[in-house]
């Protein structure tokens, strides 16, 4: 028991209770579980306790229910969290957060993980002047909206997915699954136009249309009419009961703006996670790092943790410095990974390009490496080799040799002076019982498989190779008939 | 002339405890031969049938060894002036720096009966609290998770017969095809899952037999489990009548595994989702025919988070209503012959006889009644195994040790550091037939009689308690350890009668002393024993054994089982330009633990003569080095030479290195020694090297 007078606990104001808010206290929760560096508490405007966002699509599939999707809530003294309450200014002098019930919270340190929310483009029809939906319109940021989707969408009725981006093909996927007839529009010239190559986009775009998606890419929306379907700029209408709008997101930076924190798309924070202001840090989708990396949970959880050891003092020079995501489709029957730098033009100086191309089998994948390490890839319908190659790309090991190999997911053919060929075939591994040795133990008079086990050993071990003595025996003992008597 | 008869015993290696007979020649000698038995099933792996000629080796030690000082050699002496030597130093070091300056080592070799005897023997005799042993190395992470999960931790809580029947069977980090090839044949109807980094014999006889293997990054385990769980409860295989009825805490353990969708999990571990999905899928249906195990191996519980891990898979296995019921269940697989009836009965730091908690008062009353002695005489606990090994000599802790059945220098992890405590030790005693690695730094040797030398009792991996055989007569001037710890005690003061000798008169007061506890012997009787009863404990005095546990309840006050929640983290090193392997660390078949018996037999060997590292060619050949070649691979803590063996299945960040070898061709010269939180398990599975051609020629 550490009876020495200690400082009493420091006060963590954390703003926003979603994936990567729930997770810095989490984070801290562990590095600090009783609580006596750092009193957390975070403040979340929705009433829901905080959830996977990543999971939302699988929901929208039937895959999970919104119970299944909860993310855990620290069990420490040191945590408190205020669901349903909205953080409405930062007073970065007197070091307090005034809240919607009109209370206010005082920090030593202040973390801003108020995430981003669904943009809306500017088509008629989308969105109400207030900014909130049209009829027959829902973003797909929040549990809000996956159940607002939910009770729209019928079976056998028509869908519509602006933004052919990761959520909207996720969205897309899941929603045939509830039976829904399902049209993409990209304004981009193809579709996961930052993720993956037009090569690769083009066979994705088959795979959908053979799940019964229809992908409309470097097609600009010009109106939704409710009840009829989103029209195009090519005066096509595509039908639709429901617009489904994933077509970006937008930092919620107004908190750390008006409080006269630097924002530029996000909040601007430095490899230490924090604002211009030394007390107050942001993290995850509201956060702008010269690194990049927003919208994924994956930098936002390493943030989290970075910071937690930070603020906790358990490691006061951690550092983030950026990220490279993996992006990796969560669409059923569908395998898609991608990762890194894979615009540049093939015949880049630099870089060494393979790329497999199978149209007809729905497969496509482009290994980029630069100086024996993998700097990009993309791979559509290679579930095994993805593993390998995202592993390869995050721990920079060199990459093998065969690199064809590699992208198919095959083992290194096996070396020509292989080790476990010394001339004899082992037929009984355990015991190292050779052919010759079982050859022997039968002319010595062992005619069954008793008999060769008592003489060489061989089945006795794990028993793997009693077919094949059995078999051995059985073509000695009907070429040579044993003598009777 | 007529075969003299032979005697059915069981192997000295590992916890399949497999059956044999020793049959002696003309000239004494013996030789070993497959018996009958459920576990081996009429088998036996080369250890087996080479084991009897240990007991002959020419460098056997047949005469007590002691040096005046640490820079004299070794010489022989007689029994009592080795044991006056050992008594005389002892008493000295304890009248300068109490009792707790001399400690003790066991092992998971050791019958129940010395198990027993030892530590009777440190908290009476030496009334010292540092003692504790070489399971720690193998079983403390499992114990730990079982002991959390159920209430109880018997290695399986159901015989291996019932494995055998099953639909499909997950093996994580086992590899039983070559550390205990018989019990394969309890794998080979059922559809295997094997949890590896390597394509070990094992995984390749899944993938040969119709099933899986998963190769996760070394460390990632417990990710793959929590994935594992993630896919299965999504995939529809939890079973949610059996959670509701028979188990306590999912819904908090779900909330920590709904963070590891396989996409998530393919990430951390490296294996596919479309894997980890499928796996769920295959496991989830046999589950629902309640026809599927879960079982666990060194290679998933030696981490320094083995213990959550372990946890991480009961979780999966409670989640899918597998333990306590007939046909499914969780169980890990125990190494050490002994591996089981040594953690139970009191050579644990924290322990007491049947498997009583030190710490618990009513238990201490108890062992203290069965042993005469006032409770408040007896040691509290004491430090675990690397904790002891590292405070030895100027690391602060004891001075002198004494060694029963094990050889830390070469089974230890970072055995540069170990050698260096156990070289700073004042007085080092070890007991053992030959001169062991760690033998050879003794101040005492004594030379001690081997498994067919005496009789006792093992616990197998089932928790089954078996008879031990005496074959021959040890070779004249060798002592048992009974006789050994007796003639100690008596010289340090304790009544002859506190420390007998006969073998069944200590299982007779283990009996006692275990009644009444978790692991209750009291029924463990020579009679019941030799009439070839299975006595899987606990069995009581009489009142039948317990071959399945938990069919009813669980060991919980309330009878429930218990979800664990864990959360994965990294191993406790990670790869970086300077040391960008993993290399992890595993047994061979021709080898035991720290090969001091089976290097000794020409056979086995011949057949693995030098240490090996399993990789991957073009990581080989990254590093310079061709099939063949001696390389050294080099950690933060120490270094390591061997054999460079391509193995095109290999993962690429990932070597192989068996531990068997010692000095310069150590595995442990590598070996992180951080420690899991609650088992006190050294991380022996995940340390990041680098590969280079040997220096050396």
């Amino acid at each position: 028991m550490n009876t020495m007078t200690s400082a009493p606990a420091r006060q963590i104001v954390v703003v926003g209770n979603g994936m990567v808010g729930a997770r810095f206290a989490g984070e801290a929760a562990r590095l600090d579980p009783a609580g006596e560096r750092a009193h957390i508490t975070v403040v979340g405007q929705e009433s829901e306790p905080a959830y996977n966002r990543v999971l939302l699509s699988g929901i929208v599939a039937d895959d999970y229910t919104p119970d299944q999707i909860r993310l855990p809530v620290p069990d420490t003294p040191g945590v408190t969290i205020r669901t349903g309450t909205a953080a409405t200014a930062i007073d970065t002098q007197q070091h307090t957060l005034a809240l919607d019930d009109g209370t206010h919270l005082t920090y030593d340190e202040l973390v801003l993980a108020t995430g981003a929310r669904a943009s809306f483009p500017p088509i008629t029809g989308v969105a109400h002047p207030d900014g909130t939906p049209g009829e027959g319109v829902t973003a797909l940021r929040d549990l809000a909206d996956c159940q607002r989707l939910l009770s729209l969408v019928r079976p056998g009725a028509p869908v519509v997915v602006l933004g052919g981006g990761v959520l909207g093909l996720e969205a897309a996927r899941g929603l045939t699954s509830r039976g829904a007839r399902v049209s993409v529009v990209e304004s981009s010239p193809w579709i996961m136009r930052r993720q993956i190559d037009k090569p690769a986009a083009k066979i994705l775009g088959r795979l959908y249309g053979e799940l019964g998606v229809t992908v409309h890419s470097w097609r600009v929306a010009s109106r939704w009419i409710p009840g009829t379907g989103l029209e195009l700029d090519d005066g096509r209408i595509l039908p639709g009961d429901v617009l489904v709008v994933t077509a970006g997101v937008r930092g919620n930076i107004e908190l750390a703006q008006s409080a006269g924190i630097e924002t530029d798309h996000g909040i601007v924070i430095d490899d230490h996670l924090s604002t211009s202001d030394p007390r107050v840090h942001a993290i995850g989708d509201c956060a702008q790092h010269p690194g990049g990396g927003a919208g994924l949970v994956q930098p936002g959880w390493e943030q989290a943790a970075v910071l937690a050891k930070r603020l906790i003092g358990t490691d006061p020079s951690a550092a983030y410095r950026g990220s490279t995501p993996v992006t990796r489709l969560k669409a059923e029957g569908i395998e898609l990974t991608s990762f890194g730098t894979v615009h540049e033009d093939d015949d880049h100086p630099d870089l060494d390009t393979v790329t497999v191309s199978d149209p007809h089998g729905g497969r496509y994948a482009k290994l980029v490496v630069r100086d024996e390490r993998v700097v990009g890839a993309v791979l559509l319908g290679f579930p095994e080799a993805a593993a390998t190659v995202s592993q390869l790309h995050d721990t920079g090991a060199p990459v093998p040799a065969d690199r064809l190999a590699l992208v198919q997911g095959l083992p290194t053919a096996a070396p020509q002076d292989d080790p476990a060929d010394s001339g004899e075939s082992l037929v009984c591994r355990c015991n190292a019982v050779t052919r010759t040795d079982i050859e022997q133990a039968w002319l010595d008079g062992a005619r069954d498989r008793e008999a060769v086990a008592c003489s060489t050993r061989a089945t006795t071990g794990c028993g793997g190779c009693v077919r094949d003595v059995n078999a051995l025996l059985a073509d000695l003992n009907s070429a040579n008939p044993a003598p009777t008597g | 002339m007529t075969q003299a008869p032979s005697t059915r015993t069981h192997c000295p290696y590992c916890a399949l405890q497999c059956a044999m007979h020793l049959q002696p020649a003309d000239d004494g000698t013996l030789t070993a031969r497959p018996a009958d038995f459920p576990t081996n099933r009429g088998g036996l792996c080369r250890k087996g049938w080479t084991s009897a000629e240990v007991l002959t080796v020419p460098d056997r030690l047949t005469r007590p060894l002691m040096r005046k000082d640490r820079n004299a050699d070794l010489v022989e002496v007689d029994w009592n002036t080795a044991l006056d030597h050992i008594a005389e130093r002892l008493l000295t070091l304890r009248a300068e720096s109490g009792p707790d300056t001399v400690s003790v080592f066991g092992s998971g070799g050791l019958t129940n009966e010395k198990s027993y005897a030892l530590g009777k023997f440190a908290r009476l005799a030496l009334g010292t609290s540092q003692i504790d042993y070489n399971g720690r190395f193998c079983m403390s992470s499992a114990a730990a998770g079982s002991v959390k999960a159920f209430g109880l931790d018997r290695g399986m809580p159901f015989p291996l017969t019932d494995v055998g029947t099953c639909e499909v069977v997950l093996l994580a980090g086992a590899n039983p095809a070559e550390t205990m090839p018989p019990m394969m044949g309890h794998l080979s109807a059922p559809t295997l899952i094997v949890i590896d980094p390597r394509r070990s014999a094992t995984a390749q006889a899944a993938l040969a037999g119709g099933g899986m293997h998963l190769a996760p990054r070394p460390g990632t385990d417990l990710a793959l489990a929590l994935g594992l769980l993630h896919a299965a409860h999504i995939g529809g295989h939890t079973d949610r009548d059996y959670v509701a009825a028979r188990t306590t805490g999912f819904d908090h353990t779900w909330e920590h595994a709904a963070a590891w969708w396989p996409e998530r999990t393919e990430q951390v571990t490296g294996v596919p989702a479309t894997q980890i999905r499928a796996a769920a899928d295959l496991l989830g249906q046999a589950a629902a025919h309640r026809s599927a195990y879960i079982l666990t191996g060194r290679g998933t519980e030696q981490h320094s988070k083995g213990t959550d891990t372990v946890s991480a898979w009961i979780n999966l296995a409670l989640a899918l209503g597998l333990p306590g019921r007939q046909g499914s269940g969780y169980g890990c697989i125990t190494g050490q012959g002994n591996g089981q009836g040594g953690r139970e009965h009191g050579q644990k730091a924290d322990q007491l006889p049947g498997y009583r908690k030190i710490d618990d008062p009513a238990a201490r009353a108890h062992v203290a009644g069965v042993w005469g002695v006032d409770p408040d005489t007896l040691p509290g606990p004491g430090r675990s195994a690397f904790e002891l090994l590292d405070a030895l000599g100027d690391g602060g802790g004891p001075r002198a040790m004494l060694l029963f059945g094990s050889n830390p220098v070469v089974s230890a992890p970072d055995t540069d550091r170990v050698r260096a405590r156990i070289a700073s030790l004042d007085f080092l005693v070890a007991a053992d037939f030959v001169l062991s690695e760690t033998a050879a730094m003794a101040d005492v040797v004594l030379p001690t009689a081997q498994w067919a030398e005496e009789s006792g009792t093992m616990t197998n991996l089932e928790g089954r308690i078996l008879r031990r055989s005496r074959a021959t007569a040890p070779p004249a001037g060798v002592r048992t350890d009974l006789e050994i710890l007796s003639a100690l005690a008596t010289r340090l003061g304790q009544p002859a009668q506190r420390f007998p000798t006969d073998p069944d008169t200590v299982l007779a007061e283990l009996g006692r002393a275990s009644s009444g506890g978790v692991a209750d012997y009291s029924g463990a009787t020579p009679q019941r024993l030799d009439d070839g009863e299975a006595l899987y404990w606990p069995v009581r005095a009489d009142s039948a054994p317990t071959p399945r546990l938990f069919l009813d309840s669980f060991a919980h006050p309330d009878g429930r089982a218990r979800f664990h929640s864990v959360e994965h983290r990294p191993p406790a090193e990670d790869t970086d330009p300077d040391y960008p392997l993993l290399a992890t660390t595993g047994r061979l078949m021709g080898h035991y633990q720290s090969g001091a018996q089976t290097r000794r037999v020409d056979e086995l060997t011949a057949a693995e003569p030098d240490a090996y590292v399993e990789v991957h060619p073009d990581t080989a050949a990254r590093a310079g080095l061709t099939h063949g070649q001696w390389a050294r691979l080099t950690s933060r803590r120490g270094h390591t030479r061997a054999r460079v063996r391509l193995t095109p299945t290999a993962r690429l960040d990932t070597v192989f290195v068996p531990f068997h070898y010692a000095g310069e061709q150590s595995a442990n010269n590598l070996t992180n020694p951080a420690l899991d939180p609650t088992s006190r398990m050294p991380e022996f599975k995940v340390a990041a090297v680098r590969l280079e051609p040997d220096p050396a020629p």
